[in-house]
């Protein structure tokens, strides 16, 4: 154990090889300092400034605007984004903790930092040139300003190459038209990565990915969806009609979109498992809390052994989630294969928030059912996170593919 | 310019629940959730504004006790702090370790590092002694402004606002002078991630209280821990002339 702790604290390098080498997961059994270090200032903001407001944000569908703002002073807007583009410079871990806590508070600012940091800032780290970062990224570290990212079609969801969306070159300018759906954050972006069709014979190869500020003129907003949870985040379609925007908008190199998409959501699902997993364990925190407190047939709730069995299965859910989400992000950070990890990752942590908070609902019997307890709206939250960013049935394709291709001869 | 200790102390986290040892010798620790004491997060907060205010140039966060005290020291320098001393105390000495031994080896830490003053949290939440500061204070022969809600240092002074009883009193003190925090002094920042990053590098110096000339015998001994005594339910009654008999039959007045 004392070993795996000394080759963590040795940095991401290490961690890889801890990763890969070593047949006991003592080094996944505790987490380095500075991860824990940064783990608990989330968690405590998290309790102190989110968890008291969440009911309020969720009842009212009010986007967390201060407390974006707080946590960008914190650097929790840009986790990875190094120093001197006005990030935090910290690992896809500590990324994963910090997600994994607010969401534990708010699943819906969860899911705006999640947003920020790997679909909007994510592409323009890994793809950008060095002006896009500074002009598209340094703004958005601050929380005064959140990004979105624009694939989904009202025509296409999962099946993301079949974009519709077009841009033509006009002189200087990329002319995009089209609609996208289903864009979190939409209405409280200043800037959308979009991806759109810019040659049509080439299928999913003609996709290329642009940066485009928001608002801006030819770029238009459809009305907010009325959703079952994260009703923080506003969610509506992207209506493009002529938006014109200059060459040096398009991200990335021509027909590479598709590659871009697909790569910003393999780490879009590690942020996402992350939220996922902080909704499941403020589920089984409400469920335990509650098994304590509850008398019936003369005794707390939690010394039946149905209850028992619930939580226990809660909990044998979320950590073993969370062990696939660690994994995941420590081979991220090691620069090592991870499309598997992240896919498992994802629909493990998303079937046990949904899991988590089905049973949580059960555990508080009628008080699980009203607003006084929040065990209904972690059960409404968990619901998106089986469906976006990849539907739980995409991440079993992805699953099957990547396990096939390591069994073929 | 100006130095500045702080004193961090790790307690048991305020929000856990806290169960007597069976031997009634003392409290669980182990396993237990520690964090910073409330009181010395406020005073650390205190003298990263100060610094941030150009009032002084160094903000050295101390902390007294076994290895695990480090993460304490380490949340401070997260918090803004320069760098840290770690005092070793390690066992029954760190179980009989009270007020006065913290308040000798803080007093010649003041002196060893020049500091221009000492601020620390007015308690800790475990012991509730409320006497560190002042003992720090008398030892030094300095003067001291205790449960301040709000410091202004103005050239080699610094004016104190300290709640009392009956108010809120403004002194005058010079400095160097030793303070400790109350709530209202000010609201603790978060610590932010890319000063959790920059915390790994500053350095923490160990020491040993004999480095210091400071001997850890105790002057006090623990007898006996005890639960609190159970809250009894309450008596209704119907008038107050009921409620004076009662309090007067059960030897309250």
């Amino acid at each position: 154990l004392h070993r795996g702790i000394l080759e963590l604290r040795q940095g991401p390098s290490a961690l890889g090889l801890c990763v890969s080498g070593c047949r006991s997961l003592s080094s996944l059994a505790e987490l380095p300092e500075m991860h824990q270090m940064m783990r608990q200032t989330c968690r405590d903001y998290a309790d102190r400034e989110l968890g008291p407001i969440a009911g309020k944000l969720d009842k009212e569908h009010l986007f967390p605007a201060q407390q974006v703002r707080e946590l960008g002073a914190m650097g929790v807007m840009a986790v990875e984004v190094p120093e001197a583009l006005g990030g935090a410079g910290m690992d896809y871990l500590a990324y994963s903790l910090a997600v994994e806590e607010i969401s534990r508070g708010c699943g819906s600012t969860g899911c705006v930092v999640s947003v920020n940091n790997s679909l909007y800032i994510g592409p323009i780290l890994k793809f950008g040139t060095q002006k896009q970062k500074e002009q598209w990224i340094t703004p958005f570290t601050t929380g005064e300003k959140v990004g979105c990212f624009a694939l989904s079609e009202p025509g296409n969801g999962s099946d993301a190459g079949a974009a519709s969306t077009l841009a033509r070159q006009e002189g200087e300018e990329w002319v995009l038209n089209g609609t996208k759906a289903w864009i979190t954050n939409s209405w409280d972006a200043s800037a959308t990565v979009i991806f759109a069709t810019t040659d049509k014979s080439l299928k999913h190869k003609g996709i290329s990915a642009f940066l485009v500020p928001m608002p801006h003129p030819g770029l238009s907003l459809g009305k907010k969806e009325d959703k079952l949870g994260i009703r923080a985040t506003s969610t509506a379609n992207l209506i493009l009609e002529d938006c014109r925007i200059p060459l040096g908008n398009m991200l990335g190199s021509r027909g590479s979109g598709f590659k871009i998409a697909m790569q910003t959501l393999d780490s879009g699902r590690i942020g996402i498992a992350s939220q996922a997993l902080g909704i499941a364990q403020a589920a089984l925190d409400c469920a335990a809390d509650y098994a304590h407190k509850r008398t019936a047939f003369g005794a707390p709730i939690g010394k039946l052994q149905a209850v028992q069995f619930k939580l226990a299965d809660m909990a044998v859910a979320v950590e073993s989630a969370r062990l696939l989400t660690w994994k995941a992000a420590m081979l991220k950070d090691a620069k090592k294969p991870f499309t598997k990890e992240a896919a498992m990752a994802k629909l493990a942590a998303s079937e046990a928030a949904t899991f988590c908070g089905h049973q949580s609902i059960q555990v508080l019997g009628g008080m699980g059912y009203v607003t006084d307890m929040p065990a209904e709206r972690h059960y409404r939250d968990a619901r998106i996170t089986e469906i976006y960013e990849g539907t739980s049935e995409i991440q079993r394709l992805v699953i099957a593919g990547q396990l096939l291709k390591e069994y073929a001869s | 310019m100006s130095r500045v200790l702080v004193g961090v102390k790790r307690v048991i986290d305020y929000a856990v629940k806290i169960r007597v040892k069976p031997d009634q010798s003392g409290v669980v620790t182990d396993g237990v959730k520690h964090s910073m004491n409330p009181f010395c997060e406020i005073a650390v907060e205190e003298a990263v504004k100060l610094k941030e205010k150009k009032f002084i140039k160094e903000v050295v966060a101390v902390s007294c006790g076994p290895s695990q005290v480090t993460e304490t020291i380490r949340t401070a320098l997260a918090m803004g702090c320069d760098r840290g001393i770690h005092v070793e105390v390690s066992g029954k000495d760190y179980e009989a370790m009270g007020p006065l031994q913290i308040s000798k080896i803080f007093a010649a830490l003041a002196k060893k590092e020049e500091a221009s003053l000492v601020i620390l949290g007015k308690q800790a939440i475990d012991d509730d002694c409320n006497q560190t500061g002042q003992m720090t204070a008398a030892l030094l022969d300095w003067p001291q402004g205790t449960f301040a809600s709000e410091v202004t240092i103005d050239g080699e002074t610094v004016k104190v606002v300290r709640e009392i009883d009956g108010g809120l009193e403004t002194i005058k003190i010079s400095m160097p002078a030793v303070l400790t925090a109350d709530l209202r002094l000010n609201t603790p920042r978060y610590a932010t991630l890319p000063n959790i990053m920059k915390a790994k590098k500053k350095k923490i110096a160990n020491m040993k209280p004999a480095d210091l000339g400071v001997d850890m015998v105790s002057r006090v001994e623990v007898l006996r821990v005890d639960e609190p005594p159970t809250r009894l339910a309450g008596v209704k009654v119907e008038t107050v002339d009921d409620l004076v008999a009662k309090l007067k039959a059960n030897g309250t007045i």
